[in-house]
């Protein structure tokens, strides 16, 4: 199956450029240059993936990601043309699952876009048990006491990573190339803010997490008991 | 107990050194003590003086007026009995009895002695008598030895023997007809004018108890007038300090204080002005560096994308098409960093920049760097080595930022290296985390040091360039390791290579006087100072 990209930009160079890369690739790419019309298109087309630039018109990317993830966990790419911390941060705490800064390669971008269509399947199926969580791998469904937990896929891959080896700890880096692809070292604020959002939703305490653990120094660690 | 020094230090050295605290910090308890100390002298000198001279000119006075009394009271007495007829002892007592109370009768606050004079061979005894039998003990021999037979009269002072009052004794010769010989001594009491001497010397004691209480009020209140503003101005200097920026001074009157206050918010006013016009100078500069980035971005990503697509495609091209797709690309490539460095090191100009600290081991940090670039430096021929002591690196830093100066600085030694091994050693001391990149290529003069930091600036601007740095990399390397409140310190020698020293504080102290690397190391120094540590030479894709 062709893999449908919706590519979020209101610069029409940078667009069909992006366009002619994805296509090179035999991915189908979906355009929209407005971010008013950016939600509407996403109903209608349900792509695998939207490659999102940050400044548009209209309604910005930082919004359109929020609502867009208030109802789906599609991978989100941003398209940065800031490298400033700052937007950074708030793209990846309104939902953003990777960015891009500008200027790119062709062959980072296809990277990006395969990294995030790449099911993590890893390791045997089966349902892992963590703390009061149960998490099926096969069906990717996370439950709390039958109580079914919505989690992006890229949330999923975080808590499985960890949680097919409780105990052990995983530096930022290893987690990166797990869960997000990166071969060589990416920034690690990718990992704190997802590590932030997945405890928002797994844990009951996200203050005092009991499942998704940091090693102080080092990185993170699955905790709780296995029964 | 047993005083040690402790103790004594506690007990004396402590309230001294409060003191001496209080004393050096307020000027108001200087100025309060220092009136007081000299009101106090001078009401005393000045209350001595006024005493003494009161004291002296009343009892003088007094004096003179007994003397004269007395004299001319034993005159008449010596003239009246010269007068009398009586030759009988009974008569003689009985005449000198009545005189003496004759002349008792007009005097207040005197009493009288007769006494027989030493010399006296006569046969007649008259029985001694005076006014008050208790006073006969205050006339002392060395007064009775002044007194001789028709000679003039003595005096001095005595106490009473009762109360102690001062008196005043005066002994005059008296020849009573055929008893001869005899002297009489008047006491004059000078209860009174000790009387008197006592309420001038409670009246001037008030008095001057009131005076020094009265200027040490004054004193306090015209300090407290002038430090109070001072105190203000203080106070609103250390507001401003913090950042209010708004605070200001209240003024009241037209007075000197008034001026303070006035030139203070004048001053306060300025600098609020200023500050404001940097803060929106730099905003303003921050927020061109902004746009600047996006829109040049955006067009750049198009070009990079549509070159990277015209490099892969570059086989079915004509050679000279390919080869210029190929200087695309690579030249490309060298303006995206040119870009990324001058947009880094405008944001750093603007005060943008932000870091993001936390613990790492800098010695983990130089490990993942030098492992980056093992094969860049194997294409140069270059060996990398690193030396790591003993001991806990681990430091607070933004570790994307702390790399980069590392990486820089690799860069930069792999370029300069000329094929010799590049030597990099890690250490700490308590306060301080130290990395030194030393090369043994082509070297530095004194005036290459100088200016080896500075922006786009290069050694030799003939050699080629085979790391395509910008020109930037060490710039904004000082720049990064000063926003960590560390230095990054330059050392050559032409020909026997280069140093770079990164220094980072481990606490809010900032960096300790102890260094823990020197500048200048050795070949020798490394292996003397710290482990080598082995590298894997790993090919990392970018």
């Amino acid at each position: 199956m062709v893999a449908k990209i919706l590519v979020v930009d209101d610069d029409p160079a940078v667009s069909e450029m992006i366009g002619i890369v994805l296509r090179a690739d035999g991915f189908d790419p979906v355009f929209c240059d407005h971010g008013d019309r950016a939600v509407g298109i996403f109903r209608s087309e349900q792509p695998d993936v939207i490659l999102l630039d940050l400044m548009l018109p209209g309604k910005s990317g930082i919004d359109i990601c929020r609502e867009i993830r208030a109802e789906s966990g599609v991978p989100i790419i941003m398209l940065t043309a800031k490298s400033d911390t700052v937007d950074v941060v708030l793209g990846l705490e309104s939902g953003a699952d990777d960015y891009i800064p500008k200027p790119f390669k062709p062959r980072e971008l296809i990277a990006r876009v395969r990294a995030r269509l790449r099911r993590n399947d890893n390791g045997a199926p089966g349902v892992v048990r963590i703390g009061a969580l149960e998490i099926d791998v096969t069906g990717h469904r996370v439950s709390r006491d039958g109580e079914v937990i919505q989690l992006t896929p890229l949330e999923f891959d975080v808590l499985v990573t960890l949680a097919r080896h409780p105990g052990q700890v995983f530096t930022r880096e290893v987690l990166l190339e797990d869960v997000w692809g990166y071969r060589h070292a990416a920034d690690t604020r990718l990992v704190n803010v997802h590590i932030q959002r997945l405890r928002a939703k797994i844990e009951t305490d996200p203050e005092n997490p009991e499942i998704v653990l940091t090693v102080r120094g080092v990185g993170y660690k699955a905790g709780g008991h296995t029964p | 107990m047993k005083l040690t020094a402790r103790a004594i230090r506690m007990l004396v050295l402590a309230p001294m050194r409060t003191f001496w605290q209080r004393w050096t910090r307020s000027m108001l308890l200087r100025v309060v003590t220092s009136t007081l100390v000299v009101g106090l002298v001078a009401v005393a000198g000045l209350g001595a003086y006024v005493t003494t001279e009161i004291r002296d000119g009343l009892v003088d006075k007094r004096v003179d007026g007994i003397l004269s009394e007395s004299a001319s009271d034993v005159a008449g007495t010596q003239a009246s009995i010269a007068a009398a007829t009586a030759e009988t002892p009974g008569d003689l007592q009985r005449l000198v009895n009545d005189q003496l109370e004759a002349l008792q009768l007009g005097a207040v606050g005197r009493e009288w002695v007769l006494l027989r004079a030493p010399g006296n061979t006569s046969d007649v005894f008259l029985s001694l008598s005076s006014s008050d039998p208790e006073l006969v003990p205050v006339i002392t021999p060395a007064l009775r030895a002044s007194i001789v037979p028709d000679g003039p009269q003595f005096w001095q002072f005595v106490a009473m023997p009762d109360t102690g009052t001062p008196a005043v004794v005066v002994g005059a010769p008296l020849v009573v007809r055929s008893a001869e010989d005899y002297e009489l001594y008047f006491i004059y009491s000078l209860a009174n004018e000790q009387d008197t001497l006592d309420l001038i010397q409670r009246v001037l004691a008030l008095g001057a108890a009131v005076l020094v209480g009265l200027v040490l009020f004054m004193t306090w209140t015209v300090t407290l007038q002038a430090v109070r503003p001072v105190r203000a101005a203080a106070r609103v200097a250390a507001r401003l300090a913090d950042g209010h920026l708004s605070e200001r001074m209240a003024v009241r009157g037209n007075d000197e204080m008034a001026t303070l206050a006035t030139t203070f918010n004048d001053m306060a006013s300025s600098l609020q002005r200023q500050i404001t016009r940097m803060e929106d100078l730099s905003r303003l500069q921050r927020r061109f560096v902004s746009d600047v980035s996006h829109e040049l971005r955006t067009p750049l990503t198009t070009v990079r994308m549509a070159s990277d697509v015209l490099h892969d495609a570059r086989g079915d091209f004509q050679p000279a098409v390919a080869r210029s797709a190929e200087l695309l690309a690579m030249q490309l490539d060298r303006f995206e960093l040119l870009l990324a460095d001058l947009l880094e090191i405008s944001r750093i100009d603007a005060g943008a920049a932000l870091l993001d600290f936390e613990d790492h081991d800098l010695a983990e940090v130089v490990r993942y760097q030098m492992e980056g670039l093992v094969p860049a430096a194997a294409e140069q021929g270059v060996e990398l080595r690193l030396w790591v002591r003993e001991g806990s690196n681990t430091v607070s830093m933004d570790v994307p930022r702390v790399g980069r100066i590392i990486r820089n600085l690799l860069s930069n030694a792999i370029e300069h290296a000329q094929g010799g091994p590049i030597d990099v050693a890690v250490a700490s001391s308590s306060r301080t985390v130290a990395v030194v990149v030393r090369d043994y290529g082509v070297g530095l003069t004194t005036s290459q040091v100088a200016r080896v930091f500075d922006r786009f600036w290069r050694a030799d601007p003939a050699r080629a360039r085979t790391m395509g740095g910008t020109g930037l990399g060490l710039s904004i390397s000082r720049e990064d390791a000063q926003l960590h409140d560390g230095a990054l310190e330059a050392w050559g020698v032409p020909g026997e290579g280069a140093a770079f020293r990164l220094m980072l504080p481990r606490g809010s102290g900032g960096l300790g006087v102890r260094e823990p690397l020197p500048l200048a190391m050795t070949a020798e120094d490394f292996s003397r100072l710290a482990k080598r540590v082995r590298l894997i030479g790993e090919v990392i894709e970018r």
